[in-house]
């Protein structure tokens, strides 16, 4: 198979949020910069965050970065590095207040500021009470902020490459990295990007599981990239469950509609939250439902023909209330669930939301592995931001915001870091290796040529309900383990994805072949990671770590205040301490979360 | 299919992943269903519709928006048929 060379200085694989960021850094620093996407840049999944971005700006009342400091580490389950978060919390007004610059129309008050609602987790004083910390633009916060940044990379001259998917990373033998090869969709024809320094933005992989809030683009090729050229993927354990995603579709129904009176029951029609959260009921705390709803399906008392989810019932609320406070959730119902949530229950279960693992770096974006004694030692050449890296700011759990302000902090810091490993260490381009280009030419020539193998919609299928099953919200010893073991059956079927049609314009068959590719190696990650943590924290919650005095909510600091890194070549893990030291501030001490 | 209409049906198909899990949800639905039976027209309706931003085009899909562009509306009809 045949392939072209282009060559830039810097080569940059997504356009969301954080690759756009980072994008602005390495063109005004006056370099060739080109940035590949699967989509039109304004389509990545960033558009789909509404909530808002974190700053202390205290616009509308006290607060500071200490505090927001504070939140983000015990929100993490103090699985956080905190030189890192203490880093993303002080540069966040700047980050902020650099997007407005850019043209972000963030809502304001009436003296002209920027206006700042609540969120989930942030608070003042420590702890004490929640804190107008979120800055928004309506309910479209992320497609916003999206177009603010294209905007400017097009000003400075950034050239994007739109309908283009990386395949693998070029990594030498001394360990460099040298730029990717990618596909254009529209012909087919490969490409080798040459770049003197490569910065990775290709969000999350939430696809990996069988019921997920994410778009079906984030099948977290990043991850499956790094991972087949032997950088470790970091504390993979880790993800988000938000209680109530329509069963089978993933569309996330809001708290809003429990907050309104809507009720949880299970098969039986039983008010099942009654039972586990006496005082708040279905009103309990994100990770508390979550796990009750899992519990009463395990137990067997799901409904369906799986009896694989829980009812939420909104039947006794007045109609006329639904319709005007919460118009979009009949529509979700009636669209994706076949129900009209005004005379029938709406199928939920926990659904997954957000990763908080990924690529490892350091505060600077720099990807970082272990060697030797030496645990983060910086890859030569090699950035990563936003989704698919781990900072590692959000430790065990994240804090909604905090995420888009990890894009913007952290692609910038990838973008400065690259502009000087530019300008003062790299001068000229380093030969590219060509083992690696082989490698990956060999494995779309597998997949063009592959007869009698299996297909990839089944076979995702089965690696997506595997996942669900062995390693969702709530987890259990037993099924971990039968869990690791059948992800790795199903990745010998994903070696033999076969693909009928062998066509070259926009080939989507083969497109998603290779985002399989990515998928099952984030799946054994997740697999694996999650069997070998043998404690609950944060998002990683085990029916068998006991909340009792030595450990409260099954939380081992003494064995497991540590993040796991999962490497690809030997299915191995290795674990390396949390940087529990911030930069100028003294360490948020271990305590028990309880809100 | 001719190579001609399977490029423009496979380029379409592309333009169908959006950034919102609802959209996504609702084309992956119309192709199963109609991706054998759409013609040039619907194809101009298609083309059309996926040129605009996501939330617009949800807010088409839910109904909190409507059109009376005569083209539009057909199309927006087969794609939120459930
Ligand atoms: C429903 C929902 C609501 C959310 N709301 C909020 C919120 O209110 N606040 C908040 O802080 N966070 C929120 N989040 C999380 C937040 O939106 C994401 O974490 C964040 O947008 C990820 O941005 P990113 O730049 O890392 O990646 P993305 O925006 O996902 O961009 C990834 C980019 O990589 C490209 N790409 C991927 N693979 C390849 C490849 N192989 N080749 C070429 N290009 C590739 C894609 O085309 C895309 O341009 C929400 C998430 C969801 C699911």
């Amino acid at each position: 198979m045949s392939y072209t060379v282009r060559k830039f200085d810097a080569l940059i694989v997504g356009a969301g949020g954080a690759g756009l960021r980072a994008a602005i850094q390495l063109s005004e620093a006056g370099f060739k910069t080109a940035v590949l996407t699967k989509v039109f840049p304004t389509r990545s999944h960033t558009v789909a965050a509404q909530g808002g971005v974190a700053a202390s700006l205290g616009n509308s009342e006290e607060d500071n970065w200490h505090w927001h400091m504070y939140d983000t580490v015990k929100g993490g389950d103090w699985l956080s590095d905190q030189d890192s978060v203490e880093f993303m919390c002080r540069k966040a007004n700047e980050a902020v207040i650099e997007l407005e610059h850019y043209g972000m129309p963030f809502d304001r008050i009436e003296n002209g500021r920027i206006y700042q609602r609540p969120f989930g987790g942030h608070m003042s004083n420590f702890g004490e009470k929640p804190v107008r910390r979120s800055c928004a633009a309506a309910d479209r916060t992320g497609h916003a902020m999206l177009h603010a940044l294209y905007q400017r990379n097009i000003k400075v001259n950034t050239q994007f490459f739109v309908e283009w998917q990386a395949l693998d990373l070029l990594r030498d033998a001394e360990g460099e990295v040298l730029g990717v090869t990618a596909m254009d969709m529209e012909t087919s024809e490969v490409v080798a990007f040459h770049a003197k320094a490569t910065i990775f933005a290709t969000g999350g992989a939430g696809r990996v599981y069988y019921s997920s809030t994410n778009a079906f683009i984030n099948t977290g090729d990043g991850l499956g990239m790094a991972a087949r050229a032997g950088i470790p993927l970091e504390d993979m354990e880790f993800w988000q469950f938000h209680p109530t995603g329509i069963a089978g579709a993933g569309v996330l129904i809001t708290e809003g509609v429990r907050g309104e009176g809507g009720i949880l029951r299970n098969a039986d029609g039983e008010r099942f939250m009654e039972r586990y959260a006496p005082n708040a009921k279905d009103l309990a705390s994100r990770d508390v439902v979550s796990r009750s709803m899992l519990t009463e399906i395990n137990e067997g008392r799901g409904a369906g023909p799986y009896k694989d989810y829980v009812y939420l019932d909104l039947t006794h609320l007045d109609p006329q209330m639904i319709m005007k406070r919460l118009p979009s959730v009949h529509e979700i119902g009636v669209q994706f669930a076949g129900v009209d949530c005004l005379k029938e229950y709406l199928p939920v279960v926990p659904t997954c939301h957000y990763q908080m693992g990924g690529i490892p770096t350091n505060r600077f974006g720099q990807v970082v592995i272990p060697q030797g004694n030496n645990l983060e030692v910086p890859v030569p050449g090699f950035y990563a931001a936003g989704e698919c890296a781990c900072a590692s700011v959000h430790g065990a759990n994240r804090l909604g915001t905090n995420s888009l302000l990890d894009l913007l902090v952290f692609g910038k810091s990838a973008g400065e870091m690259a502009v000087e490993y530019i300008r003062d260490t790299v001068k000229t381009h380093k030969p590219l290796p060509q083992d690696a280009i082989d490698r990956s030419l060999a494995r779309l020539d597998r997949l063009n040529n592959q007869k009698d193998g299996s297909n990839v919609h089944e076979t995702r299928l089965v690696m997506q309900r595997t996942l669900q099953k062995h390693a969702g919200v709530f987890r259990f010893n037993n099924l971990l383990k039968e869990g690791v073991g059948l992800i790795h059956e199903v990745a010998e079927t994903v070696a033999h994805t076969e693909i009928r049609d062998k066509s070259k314009v926009f080939n989507t068959a083969r497109l998603e072949a290779l985002e399989l590719d990515n998928l099952i190696e984030v799946a054994k990650a997740t697999m694996v990671s999650a069997e070998a943590r043998k404690e609950s924290r944060g998002a990683h919650m085990r029916d068998d770590a006991e909340d009792c005095p030595e450990h409260p909510n099954g939380r081992d600091d003494a064995n497991w205040l540590k993040h796991t890194l999962w490497f690809r070549d030997e299915n191995r893990l290795q674990y390396k301490p949390v940087q529990m030291k911030p930069l100028t501030v003294d360490s948020v001490e271990l305590k028990t979360r309880s809100y | 299919m001719d190579e001609e209409r399977g490029a423009r049906i496979g380029r379409l198909k592309w333009h169908c992943r959006r950034a919102l899990l609802e959209l996504d949800l609702i084309f992956e639905r119309f192709w199963e269903r109609h991706g054998d039976d759409l013609d040039t027209q619907g194809e101009a309706a298609l083309t059309r519709l996926l040129e605009l931003e996501d939330h617009d085009l949800w807010a088409l899909m839910s109904g909190k928006e409507v059109t009376d562009d005569p083209q539009l509306m057909g199309m927006i009809e087969r794609l939120r048929e459930v």
